[in-house]
């Protein structure tokens, strides 16, 4: 399988790489080791951690980062900026749609079991239109590239994508630590990305704000995992970052407790699962949530970003019909292609998933962080046959996608610098406008060969670059 | 601010000043227990922990007050909640969930203080002298203090930082000074001895005050003059005076802020009066002991009033 390493063109280094290959070559050895060390103390004095689900060890363990910046070029950029902008509106016009008169489903291009009967689908907010008729308002794209110009959605996340602190820190990190190469290359910034969040926040705003509203995010508490994305974005938006406990609800409106008394809430940036929200409409054995929330939600007193039921559009058997959708509401052809992908539940797909094995990749549809995956090329026989056992016993619950040559990108490794596969997630912001720092977030599988990015099995994050044109 | 913010700034400093205060209690209890004892096998060991009201949850887990065991638990023990670790690493912990109200400076005291000491627990006990432990605790007291005052914004967080501190420095004077009435309890002839002044002395030393009480009263060192040092006397840094003042201060400070008295700013005023109008003439009629324990329970029913005002978010 050939691969396609962004540096390089044959044996030539493509444009947007062309000053990395002298700072790369001009590094001493000493040099290197010493720049690895500080990124990796200024990742622990701010304390960006990650603690990984179900591992135990180190709560505090660091995600690797890598110092080889990740170079797009603006023109390429300007594509995956139009793919992405599309792909956010039209996923946020399904989910109107679903939740309103179905036309899509009425109209035959999804079927309606995968819609209604889907686990994600919040019949609570069924007719509810949220303020500008968005759902979901910040959208992370993963992409993968396997060309120059080939890339693919890999996946949607509509709900509430993490790892955009990543993103901010790794900029800052190496500006600090490579201020030279910020002068001889012409970067975008990404440190606007707060500034846009909050204005997207704001401007959805529920039609009872008056004035300025305020904002809140709301986290599960500071043992999460992304507890400290939550705090470092709470900062640069100067908004409050609450828990459930700090909320409460009062005839029409929702409240945090402060210090001067309630202070009504306007828009609430949760981080935070549907089922939580408000345990009288989603979960009653819950002692998490907002008793109420939801009621004031749905008679606009409050906003909640992503809206509830926005889940029903990142599902992996969704997916699968985002380019229909893309031609169904905006009747444009989809910029950004899907990865083929088969659906284990449809009978044919499933004959062919079980022939192909070996050589597919195979996912939950409800599956997140690269857990319960199988990677049929790097698997064992053993593995093979006990995943598809699992295939068997339930097709419904997998998809199935041909294993793509992913593009890499140079990374620092013991022996010196090596291509590792990477992926990409941006982060698209849609509110009154729609909005794309240019940037995201790219990780890098650590390990030679593996295609696995995600920073629970080993993946680490690159700066990602956008250059000025 | 939300109340949960305050809350957890108000428990970090009330926190590390309690942390300081224990140490300052295993100062005085090791400098009086190296006097010759008075009461036979009664150890002054055991004054001390009927003082910081510690006495039963020690009895049951470690039987008699043996020096050794009682430097375990003030500093060491995790099931012990006013442990020296046990407060470092809540107040950690409460910095943790604020960190973004707090400025690095502030943040680094803190943590430092606690990633240092995960090394202590983990030396060897017998290289652990008990002077270099009480010295480390002050320390980072005092680091974190100095980095509040430094960096700090002069903001209602600042205030409920520093009602934290009053309310518990106040608190603690008065429990240190009540470990006088326990070790003199038995032996009421004593009052006025060589004996006497030296316990007297030893507890001034325990508040780093010994010098500041000689520049301020001059001659001997009399029960008198170190009642009226450590409750009336404005000057000393932790007298109950200092601290009433400083909470109606900040209370003060936050009712303008937010242009709203509340219960809590007419207790402080109470409790400053009480101090002011006292003589020590008046107090040592009342009984030091009975005085003491009079403000111990009026400033916890103000630190009632205070989380049901600021801290609890439940204020209409």
């Amino acid at each position: 399988m050939s691969q396609f390493n962004e540096m390089f063109q044959g044996a030539d280094v493509r444009p947007p790489y062309a000053r990395l290959q002298d700072w790369v070559g001009q590094m001493p050895q000493e040099l290197r080791s010493l720049k690895q060390a500080e990124a990796e103390a200024l990742f622990r004095r701010i304390g960006i951690t990650f603690a990984v689900y179900g591992e135990g060890g180190d709560p505090d363990r660091l995600i690797p980062f890598d110092m080889f910046p990740r170079v797009f070029s603006g023109s390429e950029w300007a594509k995956l900026e139009r793919g992405i902008k599309q792909r956010a509106r039209a996923l946020n016009a399904f989910l109107v749609d679903v939740y309103g008169r179905g036309e899509i489903i009425r109209a035959g291009r999804i079927p309606a079991r995968l819609v209604y009967q889907n686990e994600a689908y919040e019949k609570a907010v069924a007719g509810f239109v949220p303020p500008k008729g968005v759902y979901s308002h910040i959208v992370g794209v993963d992409i993968v590239r396997t060309g120059p110009d080939d890339f693919f959605v890999l996946e949607d996340n509509c709900r509430t994508p993490s790892g955009v602190s990543y993103m901010l820190e790794s900029r800052e990190i190496m500006m600090r630590m490579f201020p030279d190469l910020f002068r001889e290359n012409r970067i975008e910034p990404v440190d606007t990305y707060s500034d846009k969040l909050r204005r997207t926040l704001s401007s959805v705003a529920p039609a009872k704000c008056k004035g300025d509203p305020t904002v809140v995010i709301l986290t599960p508490g500071h043992f999460n995992s992304a507890s400290y994305e939550h705090s470092l974005l709470a900062d640069l938006m100067g908004v409050e970052l609450v828990e459930g406990q700090d909320l409460f609800v009062d005839g029409e409106y929702a409240y945090m407790r402060t210090t001067e008394g309630p202070q009504r809430v306007d828009v609430i940036y949760r981080r935070i699962d549907d089922a939580y929200l408000d345990p009288l409409c989603f979960r009653p054995d819950s002692m998490l949530g907002i008793p109420g929330l939801m009621d004031v939600y749905r008679s606009g007193g409050v906003s909640i970003c992503s809206a509830p039921g926005a889940g029903v559009a990142d599902d992996k058997a969704v997916y699968t019909y985002v380019p229909d959708m893309v031609r169904f509401y905006l009747g444009e052809e989809p910029i950004l292609q899907n990865v083929p992908t088969w659906q284990c539940g449809k009978p044919d797909d499933l004959g062919h998933v079980l022939d192909k094995l070996p050589e597919l990749v195979v996912k939950e549809v409800h599956g997140s962080g690269g857990y319960g995956m199988l990677v049929g090329p790097k698997a064992t026989k053993d593995e093979i046959e006990r995943f598809r056992a699992k295939l068997i016993e339930d097709p419904g619950n997998y998809i199935a996608q041909p294993t793509l040559a992913l593009s890499t990108v140079p990374t620092f490794v013991e022996e010196g610098v090596a291509p590792r596969h990477v992926d990409l997630r941006p982060y698209c912001l849609v509110g009154e406008r729609i909005e794309l720092v240019p940037g995201g977030l790219t990780r890098v599988a650590l390990k030679e060969g593996s295609l696995v990015v995600n920073s629970s099995q080993g993946g680490g994050v690159k700066d990602t670059w956008v250059l000025a044109e | 601010m939300l109340s949960r913010t305050a809350d957890n700034l108000y428990w970090i400093a009330r926190y590390m000043e309690r942390a300081d205060t224990v140490a300052r209690l295993l100062e005085v209890g090791s400098r009086i227990s190296l006097l010759p004892s008075a009461q036979g096998y009664r150890s002054e060991w055991d004054s001390l922990l009927q003082a910081t009201g510690m006495a039963h949850a020690f009895a049951q887990k470690y039987g008699d007050p043996v020096q050794r065991n009682i430097e375990s638990f003030l500093f060491f023990d995790r099931d012990n909640p006013s442990s020296i670790a046990s407060c470092i690493t809540a107040a950690r912990e409460n910095g943790r969930i604020v960190r973004t109200a707090l400025t690095t400076q502030v943040w680094d005291a803190l943590n430092t203080a606690f990633q240092e000491l995960k090394q202590l627990e983990r030396e060897e006990r017998s290289h652990l002298e008990l002077s270099r432990l009480t010295d480390w605790t002050m320390r980072h007291a005092a680091m974190l203090r100095g980095a509040i005052d430094a960096t700090l914004l002069r903001d209602d967080g600042f205030n409920f930082l520093n009602i934290g501190y009053y309310l518990e420095r106040g608190d603690n004077t008065a429990r240190l000074m009540d470990v006088k009435y326990y070790v003199l309890l038995p032996r009421i002839d004593f009052v006025g001895s060589g004996l006497d002044n030296y316990q007297w002395t030893t507890l001034l030393r325990a508040m780093g005050a010994q010098r500041a009480f000689h520049w301020a009263y001059g001659g001997d060192v009399t029960a008198m003059k170190i009642a009226d040092f450590l409750i009336r006397n404005p000057q000393s840094p932790r007298s109950l005076a200092t601290c009433t003042a400083g909470l109606m201060n900040h209370l003060g400070r936050l009712a303008k802020a937010y242009g709203r008295e509340t219960e809590a700013q007419d207790k402080a005023r109470r409790l400053a009066a009480g101090i002011e109008s006292a003589t020590v003439e008046a107090i040592f009629d009342e009984g030091l002991h009975e005085f003491l324990t009079r403000y111990i329970a009026e400033a916890a029913t103000l630190a009632i009033s205070i989380h049901d005002a600021y801290l609890s978010g439940e204020m209409r």
